[in-house]
């Protein structure tokens, strides 16, 4: 049995809207072991993408505990939680979210801009990460310049360059065609299988939780 | 700074046409603030050049110019044995009492517009004293005639004023002889005389308006004062370095210059302000999405601050470059207006200095910075989840 690398104790997460707690996430506890593939799926508007902004960090539970790695997530300040996230965690968003402005190389040294890495070794990371994901010929294109499913492969690279501990997906096949999609996830169980990375994924696809060595549903925030 | 800059230049290329507009609006500011700057700098420059540190000027202590500073006769003899007025090979004084009035002459190209302009009676040492006054056309007036000499600015500007011309002030024909150049000093903006015929024409007697001389020596100068305050029938009188004297004139038109293109440009930079606001308001709402995922990539709030603000700073750099560029043109240019010390008309160029362009680039900066703040904040405080949400 593998390590423990995610150990969510009865979280609860609610958004204020005007006067009104609306509650998302109501008492979720869940473990997740190192080298999962975890498919999280559920209606919309169920809770997943709060569920997996709070594995990721980017938002805090109202109450519960996340740890992640071994760090009590939700009790770092949001400094130290930033550099956590640059060093722990690779987001993959539905629509790519590649900065427009900047080639593919550069939209893959984003991340590694934040770490001690010199270019040179910068360099070696992002043609790394841009050869497993099969655009290393792309390099010097523009999102805008690339298909879908390229895009998303490149901010896959992104997610992987900085050989983070934890991927995080938001339906990273919500956008794209079948044939892409396809290939998306094929590229996802890899990273899963050769380069053993945990993988959290939200998904509406039936296909695309195939992939997935887990699944769980979330309904009506809670964790079925 | 994290973010690469390239990420800012490019998104500022990225949408042209507002960024375009910004740019403009600062470059206008910009230019009207140098512009304004090397004007006031012009007068003070032209000024400063006119007077030499070497030179000593006497003037009347109530007088505010030369045309209201009388000096007799006697005081004058006076002044002239004082033993720190330097002395020529032959012992005679390196020594001027100049008459200074204001006529009116008609301008070109202004239909039926008059000017003033000074007239100054010399004797021969204003010539050693002002080397830089050389006559460039014609000749050197005789002493003891009614002719006269005029400066460039003089000849360029007023009509009759050109060589072999005859004109009448003082109740009396005053030949043109010849045109000096004077080394764009306010000389350049005079005409010159025999101090006797001056005095004679406009029934001054033996006085003068002001005595400028050599100082014997540069160190010399503290004696000087201290024999004018013990001398009682001195104690009327100031002398001053003749350069700090001009100097001293330009003030009130180089202050009032600035005070009134300070507040033109504050004015006119309120408008590129709210148009740099607007535009940097702009680019933050249309990224909104980036900013969250570069705050989920783990860059900091100051991080997003920064990139921000020197994107907003970068456009009005290259405002202030262009406004700077296009302002520098102007020292080509030469305009005239009413100096205020001697109430005639004085010839000057737009002068551009170092000082200048520090200032415009502050400035700009400055401009950037107020401009940018508001909406970079608003950048460097979205919520990640929010930011993200809003794709
Ligand atoms: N920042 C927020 N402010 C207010 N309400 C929010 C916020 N984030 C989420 N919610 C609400 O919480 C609920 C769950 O949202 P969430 O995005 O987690 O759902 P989801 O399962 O990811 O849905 P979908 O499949 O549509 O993406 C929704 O009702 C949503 O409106
Ligand atoms: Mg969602």
């Amino acid at each position: 049995m593998a390590n423990t690398l995610i150990e969510i104790q009865n979280i609860s997460k609610s958004y204020r809207r005007d006067s009104m707690q609306i509650p998302v996430l109501r008492d979720i506890s869940l473990t997740v072991p190192d080298g999962e593939f975890l498919g999280l799926m559920g209606p919309s508007g169920s809770g997943k993408t709060t569920l997996l902004n709070l594995i990721a960090g980017i938002d805090k539970p109202n109450k519960g505990k996340i740890v992640v790695g071994g760090m009590d997530v939700a009790s770092l300040n949001e400094t130290a939680l930033a550099k956590w996230r640059a060093r722990h965690v690779g987001f993959i968003f539905q629509f790519y979210n590649l900065i427009p402005v900047l080639t593919a190389y550069e939209n893959v040294e984003l991340p590694l801009l934040l770490t001690k890495l010199s270019k040179d070794q910068r360099k070696k990371h992002v043609e790394t990460a841009l050869q497993v994901v099969g655009l290393a010929d792309r390099m010097q294109h523009y999102p805008k310049q690339l298909s879908g499913g390229q895009e998303q492969r490149v901010a896959i690279a992104r997610a992987i360059a900085t050989d983070p501990t934890l991927l995080v997906a938001d339906e990273p096949t919500g956008d794209l065609d079948k044939q892409s999609a396809e290939e998306i996830l094929t590229l996802l169980e890899r990273l899963n299988k050769e380069f053993k990375k945990t993988i959290v994924m939200v998904t509406h696809d039936p296909r695309a939780a195939e992939k997935a060595h887990t699944v769980r549903h979330l309904d009506k925030g809670e964790l079925q | 700074m994290k973010i690469p800059l390239k990420y800012t230049v490019r998104n500022f290329r990225s949408r042209r046409l507002t960024t375009a507009i910004t740019i403009t609006g600062v470059a206008l500011v910009v230019f009207v603030f140098v512009a304004v700057m090397m004007l006031s700098n012009g007068i003070t420059a032209t000024l400063i050049a006119t007077g030499s540190t070497e030179n000593v000027l006497v003037a009347r202590k109530a007088a505010n110019g030369e045309i209201s500073s009388i000096i007799m006769n006697e005081t004058y003899n006076i002044i002239l044995t004082l033993p720190q007025v330097a002395k020529d090979a032959e012992g005679k004084p390196i020594a001027t009492g100049d008459v200074v009035v204001v006529i009116n002459l008609p301008k070109i190209g202004t239909e039926g517009g008059f000017s003033n302009v000074t007239v100054r009676g010399v004797s021969q040492p204003a010539f050693d004293l002002r080397p830089m006054v050389k006559i460039a056309e014609g000749r050197m007036f005789n002493w003891g005639a009614r002719e006269i000499i005029v400066g460039s600015a003089v000849t360029k500007r007023f009509e009759g004023a050109q060589i072999g011309n005859v004109i009448k002030f003082a109740g009396d024909n005053w030949t043109i002889v010849g045109v000096y150049e004077a080394d764009r000093t306010a000389f350049d903006s005079e005409i010159w005389g025999d101090v006797s015929q001056i005095q004679d024409a406009f029934r001054r007697g033996v006085s003068f308006s002001t005595v400028t001389f050599r100082l014997s020596s540069p160190d010399q100068f503290e004696a000087l004062e201290k024999a004018f305050a013990d001398d009682n029938r001195l104690q009327q009188f100031e002398p001053k370095i003749e350069q700090a004297y001009f100097e001293a004139q330009s003030e009130f038109m180089a202050i009032f210059i600035s005070v009134l293109g300070i507040f033109v440009t504050v004015f006119f930079s309120v408008g590129a302000i709210i148009g740099a606001m607007i535009t940097m308001y702009t680019a933050v709402a249309n990224r909104t999405t980036e900013v969250g995922t570069l705050r989920a990539l783990g860059f900091q709030r100051r991080n997003v601050l920064f990139a921000f603000l020197t994107e907003s700073i970068l456009i009005s750099l290259i405002g202030a470059a262009i406004g700077l560029f296009l302002a520098s043109w102007l020292q080509f240019f030469t305009v005239s207006t009413m100096n205020w010390g001697s109430f005639s008309e004085l010839e000057f160029s737009f002068t551009l200095t170092l000082k200048i362009i520090l200032y415009a680039v502050g400035f700009s900066i400055l401009m950037g910075v107020v401009g940018g703040f508001l909406p970079s904040v608003a950048a460097a405080r979205l919520n990640i989840v929010n930011a993200l949400r809003s794709a």
